[in-house]
């Protein structure tokens, strides 16, 4: 039966078909041995995201990876006692020695001066290796044919899973759901703050072991489909990528588990088209580039918005020590208000620019409406006039603030003032001007201009 | 006074002695703090003052002695007993705002299934409102000062409507006008009744701020009523160097005494 399915999904193999038909046969899920990973797929994504959460902001993704590793022989060692790929006696044997690792692990940190990090490389490492002897001694002694199974734990292929896989996955990851939907507080307060947890009475020991457990099942269901050797990135790689996302736990969660769906499927499709790739690497590929998406363009951290907002502020402040420049050479001649003009190159001598910058400038400013250009003179329209008043405005606020509450000498605060103008909000200006008691004039005898409303 | 002629006391420790791989960290502790005073407690670095709150919440193995807490093991009155841990002990990039940090102290309540409801959510913004960060409750605890974030765990602890409360340091690293504020808040719930025993690292302001005092080093210096207390003689025996002999000595014996 098994084999039959296996075959169906990989009808790649037998018959020639192009990748096409291939995609249309993966739309119309036209295969049930399809039909069966997808569900697989989406069962150990969405349960990968769900604990994966927990373990990112616990820091716990080099635990995570240990025991992914660790579970190695448990899988070995159940399969050589049923001698067939049989789904419980391999959870089994994978939990037990996922704990077994697990408690080797405290072992080691309590009897010696090792730590954490070592202890875990330590037994990540020779469990991983115990399991790979085991398995070779299997394909030795028993043949090929038998190890098909085997081989899937390595890499994942998501082919091979049958109905009995699929029932043996959805109860666990039913019953995770139903633990972290039950025990969502408990398992928050752990993670945030350990010792006011203990504090409050929560049987933190209890559930911490509770929590390893039932990560082991759910690496355990996800060895078939994404293999020993990248499980704990399908478990980290999600939840980091929510993680950059949003800022409350629950809704981390949600898009956790999304992505961990998106990325599981989005395996099988490719893995599908290319008949006899494994799944594991595919689905790993997409969550990182899912990833890699998010660390770009996540509207709060992405590297990508980042640097368009840097961008947006230096134009800005561009923009406003040109008008600046425009408004003090007004000043200097006594002249108030929008329409004067002045010279373009009486502005450029004042900054200090070449003519060539200069009009480069304006036409900028131009673009945006707050100055009109005619023949060699440039004045400001209404806006640019208003915009001007308020960084001068905010600039002598800011050097009165500092020399009178702030005890600085009137010679340094220019240059303070230079970089503050460009970011004091209305309602810290309002403050401002309270608390200075609406002054007139700056600690350089320059007027302050009023409110533009006023 | 004698430890018969107090009734129930708060807290009451007897004998406690905890060690950290056999170098004893704090030795036969007596103390009985009577309900409704606010204590302070003050000790040189490595005092072990830290070690004695967390040994009374059961944070720490203690190798001797015992703790009760209004007469009865801890287990018994947990949700009398509020603790308020150092700020340090929390990773404040957490995915959790301060509201969700205050709704926290309701959960000794709640127990481990219960959903919180309306109830909950109204007592945690009362909290928040007391430490005057009523408008905050929807920013992520990364975006706070160290002043706030101080003021977040006081609302977490009001929250829990505890009798006992025992503070870690909730002054480090905080501003003057937010050290006040809080101050005048404990105050406040010492006046309701409660029992306060914080945690100090300034020895000018705890005479200020505390009615009783635990002068600590090691063991108890000294305990009581702060202007009996406070004095040149004893303050010399806590912060003096006089006992740098007896921690060389404890610290051989641990080595050797294998």
């Amino acid at each position: 039966m098994a084999v039959h399915e296996a075959a169906a999904a990989r009808i790649g193999e037998i018959v020639e078909t192009n990748p096409w038909d291939q995609m249309r046969r993966f739309i119309t899920l036209s295969d049930r041995g399809l039909r069966l990973s997808l569900i697989g797929a989406l069962l150990f994504g969405a349960v990968c995201g769900l604990l994966g959460s927990f373990i990112v902001v616990r820091k716990m993704a080099l635990f995570g990876d240990a025991i992914s590793h660790a579970v190695l022989p448990g899988v070995a060692l159940g399969f050589l006692w049923s001698m067939s790929k049989n789904p419980v006696a391999i959870l089994i044997g994978a939990t037990l020695a996922g704990l077994a690792g697990s408690l080797l692990v405290e072992a080691i940190k309590r009897t010696t001066r090792i730590k954490q990090d070592a202890a875990l490389g330590i037994v990540l490492a020779s469990f991983f290796a115990i399991g790979l002897c085991i398995i070779r001694i299997i394909q030795n002694n028993e043949g090929a044919s038998k190890i098909t199974g085997l081989k899937s734990y390595l890499f994942g292929d998501v082919a091979v899973l049958d109905r009995h896989d699929v029932i043996t996955m959805g109860v666990v990851v039913i019953s995770t759901i139903i633990l972290f939907g039950l025990l969502y507080r408990p398992f928050l307060a752990i993670s945030f703050d350990r010792q006011f947890a203990v504090s409050i009475g929560f049987p933190v020991r209890i559930l911490e072991a509770l929590f390893q457990m039932f990560l082991a099942f759910a690496i355990v269901i996800s060895l078939q489909a994404v293999g020993v050797v990248l499980v704990s990135a399908m478990l980290v790689t999600p939840a980091a990528t929510a993680y950059l996302l949003v800022d409350r736990m629950h809704r981390m969660l949600w898009i956790a588990m999304g992505v961990g769906m998106l990325s599981a499927i989005t395996g099988v499709f490719f893995s599908f088209l290319g008949s006899n790739l494994p799944t594991g690497p595919f689905m790993v590929l997409s969550a990182s580039s899912i990833f890699t998406m998010a660390y770009l363009f996540s509207p709060k951290y992405g590297r990508f918005t980042k640097w368009l907002r840097y961008r947006a502020r230096v134009k800005k402040v561009r923009e406003e020590n040109a008008l600046k420049s425009i408004y003090h050479v007004l000043e200097s001649r006594g002249l108030e208000g929008s329409g004067n003009a002045i010279l373009i190159k009486d502005l450029a001598s004042h900054r200090k620019m070449s003519k060539a910058e200069i009009v480069k400038e304006i036409k900028r400013m131009k673009r945006s409406g707050l100055v009109k250009l005619e023949g060699g003179n440039v004045s400001l329209t209404t806006e640019g006039f208003n915009k001007a008043r308020s960084v001068v405005r905010n600039h002598r606020l800011w050097e009165l603030y500092l020399t009178n509450e702030a005890d600085y000498a009137s010679d340094h605060v220019h240059d303070d003032a230079e970089k503050v103008e460009h970011f004091l909000s209305e309602k810290d200006v309002a403050e401002l001007e309270s608390y200075l008691n609406y002054p007139q004039e700056d600690p350089h005898g320059k007027p302050i201009p009023g409110r533009a409303s006023a | 006074m004698s430890i018969e002629d107090v009734e129930v006391p708060a807290l009451e420790i007897h004998d406690l002695t905890v060690s950290y791989q056999k170098k004893p960290v704090l030795y036969g502790v007596d103390m009985a703090v009577p309900a409704g005073s606010m204590v302070g407690i003050v000790g040189p670095n490595g005092a072990g003052k830290s070690t004695l709150i967390k040994s009374v919440m059961g944070l720490v193995q203690f190798s001797d002695g015992w703790v009760k807490v209004f007469g009865e093991d801890l287990k018994k009155n947990i949700s009398r007993v509020g603790y308020v841990p150092q700020r340090e002990s929390v990773d404040w990039d957490f995915p959790v705002s301060v509201i969700d940090v205050v709704l926290m102290g309701c959960y000794g309540r709640l127990g481990l299934i219960r959903r919180s409801g309306k109830e909950e959510k109204e007592k945690a913004y009362a909290a928040l409102k007391k430490v005057g960060l009523e408008a905050y409750g929807k920013r992520q605890i990364a975006n706070l000062s160290g002043g706030q974030q101080q003021r977040v765990f006081l609302a977490r602890a009001l929250a829990q409507e505890s009798d006992l409360y025992l503070m870690d340091e909730p002054f480090a690293g905080v501003d003057a006008a937010t050290e006040s504020a809080i101050v005048e808040l404990l105050r406040e719930i010492r006046d309701q009744g409660k029992t306060l025993i914080v945690v100090h690292h300034d020895l000018a302001s705890a005479r200020e701020y505390f009615d009783m005092m635990l002068l600590l080093n090691m063991r108890v210096v000294a305990f009581g009523k702060t202007e009996e207390v406070f004095t040149g003689d004893l303050l010399q025996k806590t912060y003096g160097g006089r006992l740098t002999v007896l921690s060389e000595v404890a610290e051989k014996f641990a080595k050797d005494g294998n």
